[in-house]
């Protein structure tokens, strides 16, 4: 697969499917002048985050947070050891993004990196690579030694003062870990189990050391903002949303895969560069942010644009930016039981309603799905849910509330249709049928 | 000491070049890229495996072993030489990841978490790859990424993988 579309691409633009990710080519394509022009002008850090305010750029790991706010939050001339950590633990269902940023534009997160890192004094860097995407977590250790070798990362980078160490750190398969402190807690070499906030990351993060922890694709943007400057990043977005955003668009499409566009594009126009719904079916929900994000009905999302605040206003959230298409073939119940087994089988133990609470929603779900629910199953699950929310450490109790509230708020027939007749809505042979998988030619 | 003759020279090389990616008193954040090396080297982790990771990163055993146990791709229990995780979540679904995970079952005669009697190949299921577009995917081994997977490509990997 491949970035399949753009429109006015600055992420992507100019990359050439898996041959263009060396050193050699990022060069030629404008790669490291960003990097070059702050050692040779001696630019402040300052003059750094004041830039990346100025582009409203904000974090593409699901939250959304003002990512030049965050780094001033950075005590930058205490002394000691300061960390950068790049978040690629992509394990969000539905997000696929970083895997093409890392497979095709390797080098601009490390330029990204490097230039986070002089911003905001840290010393050392990891960028904390999914554990299942081993043969990217290779590619990136191929990159850096080939920036290593130039003097891009390392020691006295580009001959000026600036020294910062940059390692790549591979996962194990722990979705958990993708919650800032929690890959933390990883790279210290233990269970990644979420930690208590306050205190934040950047007066207690990595080792006890002030730390700042962003998306890959939130880095891979900054070299991009530094060349073509903070407002001109803004308006290849939209107002409140700077930017060009990667959409990962899954599930009942005719061509999943990566699109970079505006913020603000109109979902439709999305839908159609995917090729609109597979096998010109009806759409039925989709899932604009991740599977965290709330789902939204057909016709709701058909008036969204694909940024924070229209998709806010519809009761989701733009999230990761992974975009889950499901069509008419689509059983809902069986849906959101895939994702509560997910988030039951990935709630890392440590708070009791997650914990005990996850496993009772996917439970009840499964029993509704085999056709063994009872009348009052719907409102166990919302009373279910609004006990989990709010009371945990991390979000992900948050995360695995928030699919099922929502499906039951936009589906709640077909959930209340299984309860009574025991079966789906949709055929089992026109579910079977949905994925294609039995009639797909070689 | 017989426990780290579980760890060869060149595991041992191996995982000092991870050691060396975090501050010198930061050994145990080595300790993931370790279990994953000692994992490769003999298939699975053994307790003396973790036990041997362990002492060489001067860290207690029970927190190398509560490590291995929370990280979902390392194997507590001898797998077949082949292990092929099939990815089931929601995206992959849709586009046929439990229908992969099915077709797989039937053609190996086997269960979930189950190995063949010759002992080539084990099937589990995973949780999102980070792969989505690609769906259906499935992972060889911990290590590579299998993309688009058609009844016909499945038929294809199974033959290769000997
Ligand atoms: C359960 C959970 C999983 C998360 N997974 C990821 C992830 O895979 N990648 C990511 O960048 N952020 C993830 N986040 C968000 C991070 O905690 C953090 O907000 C983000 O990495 C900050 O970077 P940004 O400001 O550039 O977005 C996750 C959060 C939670 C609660
Ligand atoms: S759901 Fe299978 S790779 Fe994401």
């Amino acid at each position: 697969m491949a970035i399949l579309g753009s429109i006015n691409p600055i992420l992507t633009a100019g990359l050439d499917g898996d041959r263009s990710w060396r050193l050699a080519d990022y060069v030629a394509r404008g790669g490291y002048s960003a990097l070059r022009r702050i050692i040779a002008e001696r630019t402040t850090p300052e003059q750094i985050i004041a830039e990346v305010k100025k582009s409203v750029l904000r974090g593409r790991g699901g939250a959304g947070f003002p990512t030049g706010l965050k780094w001033s939050f950075m005590p930058r001339t205490l002394p000691g050891d300061k960390y950068l950590i790049c978040n690629s633990d992509e394990g969000e269902p539905g997000t696929f993004k970083d895997r093409d940023l890392l497979r095709y534009n390797p080098h601009a997160v490390i330029e990204g990196m490097v230039i986070a890192g002089y911003a905001i004094g840290a010393t050392r860097g990891f960028n904390y690579i999914h554990g299942e995407i081993w043969e990217l977590y290779q590619r990136f250790e191929d990159a850096l030694a080939e920036a290593r070798a130039e003097g891009l990362v390392g020691k006295h980078i580009l001959g000026g003062d600036f020294t910062f160490e940059l390692f790549a750190h591979h996962g194990y398969g722990a979705y958990i870990c993708g919650e800032e402190t929690a890959l933390l807690e990883s790279i210290e070499g233990k269970k990644g189990q979420p930690r208590f906030k306050p205190p934040f990351p950047a007066s207690f993060g990595l080792y006890g050391k002030p730390t700042t922890i962003n998306n890959t694709e939130t880095l891979a943007s900054v070299p991009f903002i530094l060349n073509m400057g903070g407002d001109a990043f803004l308006a290849a977005g939209k107002a409140n949303n700077g930017g060009p955003k990667l959409f990962s668009v899954s599930g009942h499409v005719e061509r999943p895969g990566n699109y970079e566009v505006p913020m603000g594009t109109p979902f439709a126009t999305l839908l159609e560069m995917a090729g609109g719904v597979r096998g010109g079916r009806k759409l039925k929900g989709v899932i604009p942010g991740g599977s965290s994000s709330p789902v939204l009905s057909a016709e709701l999302m058909m008036d969204c644009t694909m940024d924070y605040d229209s998709i806010a206003k519809a009761g989701s959230m733009l999230g990761s930016g992974a975009v889950i298409v499901m069509d008419e073939t689509t059983c809902m119940v069986k849906a959101l039981e895939r994702l509560s087994y997910f988030y039951y089988e990935e709630s890392c133990g440590q708070c009791t309603p997650c914990r005990e609470g996850t496993g009772w929603l996917y439970k009840i779900i499964q029993r509704i799905e085999n056709g063994l629910g009872r009348p009052e199953d719907l409102d166990l699950l919302s009373s279910i849910t609004g006990n989990i929310m709010g009371r945990t450490i991390c979000a992900l109790g948050d995360a695995a509330s928030m699919p099922v509230q929502s499906f039951l708020k936009h589906f709640r027939d077909e959930f209340a249709y299984h309860i009574e007749h025991g079966r789906c809505l949709v055929p089992r042979e026109v579910q079977r049928a949905g994925s294609g998988f039995f009639t797909a030619s070689a | 000491m017989q426990n780290s003759l579980m760890l060869t020279p060149e595991l041992i090389a191996r995982i000092d070049r991870e050691i060396a990616k975090y501050p010198v008193e930061q050994k145990q954040s080595a300790v993931m890229a370790a279990l994953a090396i000692a994992q490769e080297a003999a298939g699975w982790l053994s307790p003396e495996a973790i036990e041997a990771v362990a002492s060489y990163l001067e860290m207690s055993p029970v927190a190398a072993l509560e490590v291995a146990t929370f990280y979902n791709m390392y194997d507590l229990k001898p797998v077949g030489r082949h292990k092929l995780t099939v990815c089931t979540n929601l995206p992959c679904m849709l586009s046929g990841g439990m229908h992969a995970l099915e077709y797989l079952q039937e053609k190996l005669g086997i269960g979930l978490d189950e190995t063949t009697p010759d002992g080539k190949f084990t099937l589990k299921q995973g949780e999102c790859m980070g792969a989505c577009g690609d769906a259906p995917v499935l992972l060889v081994n911990n290590r590579h990424m299998c993309c688009s997977m058609t009844p016909a490509e499945i038929d294809r990997l199974l033959a290769e993988l000997d």
